[in-house]
């Protein structure tokens, strides 16, 4: 090898390319000097070193705590102009703090000498004249030594008065215990307003990126295929899925809403509804079955487990009714709780919302999937010309409703307002493209539809993950208005993102034996994925979620610049104010939350895993 | 009777791991799969019950062609057949118990299983055959505390909970000492003499095979080059099977 180095690059020509590396490396940077705009004049400049000296020195109290302050004045006395008699001489306790003017009588304007004895140590005073009318006039300030001594020359204002005038010296002296500032009271309620939006939206995002990471794993979508029936169908089940959901929910919600007019009726229908569902499915699902259902059999039990689900719907909408007014009557009856109050009524509030969205989501779902088998027997079972022509029809119609869905999507974000072009064209081309693959995959080929799902998937987590949550919350703020909540969402979406993918590679590196061996066993799979997959996913998926909380308290703490809540809106605030004391202590806040983080979560994530 | 013909399957890339396998298994016959590492035993047990996908050929079990089966009729398929694996394949995290059950996953509702719940005659059938095992009072503890003698024999009682009428055992014990070995194949043994349960199990040891099986197929390189008695497989079939350098051992 050396040899045939040596023969291709000479020795000098190695040198000289070298050099020539160097010169390339001296050239980028002196660009990224001036890109940059690298000004070392700036750093000795005097003005500019003096507002470092202020900012770090203010960046180093961080303000916390203050003492309680006590003015203490003394003055001396003094004529403008002097006067004909001659002046008294005062008495001087030589140990208490005392002042002397010299001289004690001046011309209106002049200058005199003031030294202070036995005042506060190393403390700013301030002088001041006090002519008859009695308001403080600043004629100058000091610092005291050591031992509390200070001299002063200063000009007196012109202020001829034929009565005794007086200097005085104003001090400020802390006295009593330390308390704790303003600041150090709005950073605690903002600190902890930030853990707790980690909190949250690491939860929130856990719980929905745990299901979705399944779609993302290659090794378990890889084998899910089917049919170009089946995926017809599947593609036309999805959106009349949704639409039956969406439909059925708010109706059944609303019906058994107007049954009921109070807690009791909700109470007595929710359990009764549960019941007869729990009741139904029992039926509908028996434990064990050794021989095959007759299809009588199978088809009542369909019906019975549709009917198993219209009734826990029901029992979900008296739920959701007797949360909110549950959570009403906690907040009137006891306002010391009235958090829990709000909590509980958010919850039936949010269960409200997520009715439709979940209903409209498992009727897609059980629709795509009996649909997608129906497609598959049907690959099977029918005679080939028929299930050519079917197919045709079937994947060609299928094709346009996915591109017209598309279509209208584009339409949304962009307005063009022309059918042709987000309408009639998308819907021939998606049906020339499903004619096209009918063709291709005719009968009973499979396709690899799980693959395409994990493409897609991954796809979406990729770009989702690319968007940072600082700029995702700009956009929930606008929807939710600034604060805390916005922050949670957008930290949300961006962990969701950011698990699924992670969870997706543990998935991925889970060891196939299991897989295999309860596959082998009959099971479906579902019931694979919960008896081989998951409890091989659990260690590092709980490590993965702490380590996600960690982040998020990281990030929950600048999400605040950009309109998210939480500690980082006080400090924007603060350095925006040039308020450096404040956004001091604001800063060491984070730095010992997130620290304290740091520790708790390695601790756990050593215990757990 | 469980009929293989014309097995073949090419794998993505074109490895060609099984060619052309034809042969039939009486019902309760315990039939030894033998040949090198690489030669297609695995592929051949996994493409009977399609856990290998076969490029081309058909397996039929009694009146089911399971090659033709979809894939609700392969759960029905796959429930009676178990499998017991040289790597054990327990999950390893999950209790003994779980993993025993799992065998009934072909049987209960997927619904209810979702939730891990098993009806009360299952949990005891699972408890009998770990007594049967000899390992009822590991059920509690975690699968990978076991010794791999024990995971195995909790392997046998996984696969014994499907109430199989075949049993496809992937070198069952190619990771277990001599001792153990003679002890999960008297499990299998017995499996076979008394429930009359059919059993392929694929070996590397000819002495394990001409102790436990009735009859013994060879495979090399993906085809059947021998079929008959164990005790037919003398030295110059021993050549046939195992190539001209092969040394006999054991």
């Amino acid at each position: 090898m050396k040899v045939a180095d040596g023969k291709r690059f000479p020795r000098a020509l190695r040198s000289i390319r070298l050099g020539g590396l160097i010169l390339v490396g001296l050239v980028i940077y002196a660009y990224g000097f001036q890109v940059t705009k690298v000004d070392l004049e700036e750093t000795r400049s005097e003005n500019r070193r003096a507002q470092l000296v202020r900012i770090l020195r203010a960046l180093a109290h961080p303000d916390l705590v203050s003492f309680p302050q006590e003015e203490v004045t003394v003055s001396a006395p003094i004529s403008m102009p002097c006067p004909t008699a001659p002046v008294q001489q005062r008495e001087i306790n030589p140990r208490g703090a005392y002042i002397l003017v010299t001289p004690n009588c001046v011309e209106s304007g002049g200058r005199v000498q003031i030294e202070g004895f036995n005042l506060e140590h190393e403390a700013d005073v301030t002088l001041f004249m006090v002519p008859p009318s009695q308001v403080n006039l600043r004629i100058g300030e000091a610092r005291t030594d050591v031992t509390g001594h200070f001299l002063a020359e200063v000009q007196l204002p012109e202020r001829p008065s034929d009565q005794v005038q007086s200097v005085s010296v104003v001090t400020r002296q802390s006295v009593g215990t330390p308390r704790l500032t303003r600041t150090a009271y709005d950073t605690w309620d903002k600190i902890i307003e930030t853990v707790f939006l980690a909190l949250l939206a690491t939860t929130l995002s856990t719980a929905i990126a745990v299901p979705l990471s399944f779609f993302a794993a290659r090794n378990l979508m890889k084998g899910v295929t089917s049919t170009m029936l089946g995926v017809s169908l599947s593609i036309l089940a999805a959106p009349a899925g949704v639409a039956v959901g969406a439909t059925i929910a708010p109706r059944l919600a609303g019906l058994a809403m107007s049954v009921s007019h109070g807690a009791t009726a909700s109470l007595v229908g929710a359990v009764l509804a549960a019941l007869a569902a729990w009741l139904v499915a029992r039926w509908a699902l028996p434990p064990e079955e050794l021989a095959p259902p007759t299809r009588y059999l199978r088809l009542a039990r369909a019906f019975a487990v549709a009917l198993a689900g219209l009734a826990s719907l029901v029992a979900l909408a008296y739920t959701s009714d007797l949360l909110l007014r549950g959570g009403k009557s906690l907040v009137s009856s006891i306002p010391s709780l009235s958090f829990l109050g709000s909590f509980v009524f958010n919850l039936g509030e949010i269960l409200e919302m997520l009715l439709t969205a979940g209903t409209a989501l498992a009727a897609a779902g059980v629709l795509v999937s009996l649909f997608g088998r129906v497609g598959r027997t049907l690959s099977v079972r029918l005679p080939r010309p028929a299930l050519h022509a079917v197919q045709l029809v079937v994947g060609a119609a299928a094709g346009a409703v996915l591109l017209v869905l598309l279509g209208a999507a584009i339409d949304w974000f962009y307005e063009f307002r022309q059918p042709t072009l987000t309408l009639y064209v998308p819907a021939a081309v998606g049906a020339a493209f499903g004619l096209g693959l009918s063709l291709r995959y005719a009968g009973r080929d499979v396709l690899p539809v799980g693959l395409v799902i994990y493409y897609v998937a991954r796809t979406i987590f990729n770009v989702l993950r690319s968007i940072e949550a600082l700029i995702m919350v700009i956009v929930f703020a606008v929807w939710v208005g600034i604060g805390p909540f916005a922050g949670v969402l957008a930290l949300s979406l961006h962990s969701i993102a950011a698990l699924a993918k992670l969870y997706s590679e543990q998935v991925e590196s889970i060891l196939p034996g299991p897989l295999e061996a309860i596959t082998s066993t009959g099971a479906t799979r579902m019931q694979t994925i919960v008896y081989a997959v998951v409890p091989q996913i659990i260690p590092p998926y709980i490590s993965f979620t702490m380590y996600r909380w960690d982040i998020n308290v990281r990030m929950s703490t600048i999400i605040g610049f950009a309109g998210g809540g939480g500690i980082g809106f006080l400090l924007q605030q603060n350095i925006n104010l040039l308020n450096y004391r404040a956004a001091s202590a604001q800063m060491l806040a984070i730095a010992i939350v997130v620290g304290a983080m740091d520790y708790v979560s390695s601790a756990l994530r050593e215990r757990v895993v | 009777m469980l009929s293989v013909r014309q097995l073949t399957k090419v794998y993505e890339g074109g490895v060609r791991a099984l060619t052309d396998a034809t042969f039939d298994v009486p019902r309760g016959q315990f039939l030894a799969i033998i040949g090198l590492s690489g030669s297609g035993k695995s592929t051949l047990l996994r493409c009977i019950n399609r856990l290998v996908e076969p490029t081309s050929g058909k397996v039929i079990w009694g009146d089911i062609d399971v090659t033709a089966a979809s894939q609700e009729e392969m759960r029905r398929i796959r429930r009676r057949i178990g499998m017991v694996f040289q790597h054990f394949n327990l999950v390893h995290r999950s209790s003994v118990l779980t993993n025993v059950l799992a065998g009934r996953l072909g049987y209960v509702s997927p619904a209810w299983s979702l939730i891990n719940r098993f009806p009360a005659s299952d949990i005891e059938k699972a408890m009998r055959q770990l007594d049967r095992v000899g390992i009822a009072d590991k059920a509690r503890q975690r699968a990978d505390e076991l010794s791999g003698g024990q995971q195995q024999r909790v392997g046998v009682a996984r696969a014994l909970m499907q109430d199989p009428e075949i049993i496809l055992a992937d070198e069952p014990v190619a990771s277990l000492d001599p001792v153990l070995a003679h002890s999960i194949m008297q499990h299998l043994e017995k499996i076979n003499d008394e429930d009359g349960v059919t059993v392929l199990c694929s070996l590397h040891f000819l002495d394990l095979v001409h102790r436990y099986a009735d009859r013994a197929i060879a495979l090399n390189e993906g085809r059947v080059v021998f079929d008959g008695l164990p005790q037919e497989i003398d030295d110059r079939r021993f050549k046939e099977i195992y190539g001209k350098e092969a040394e006999r051992v054991g």
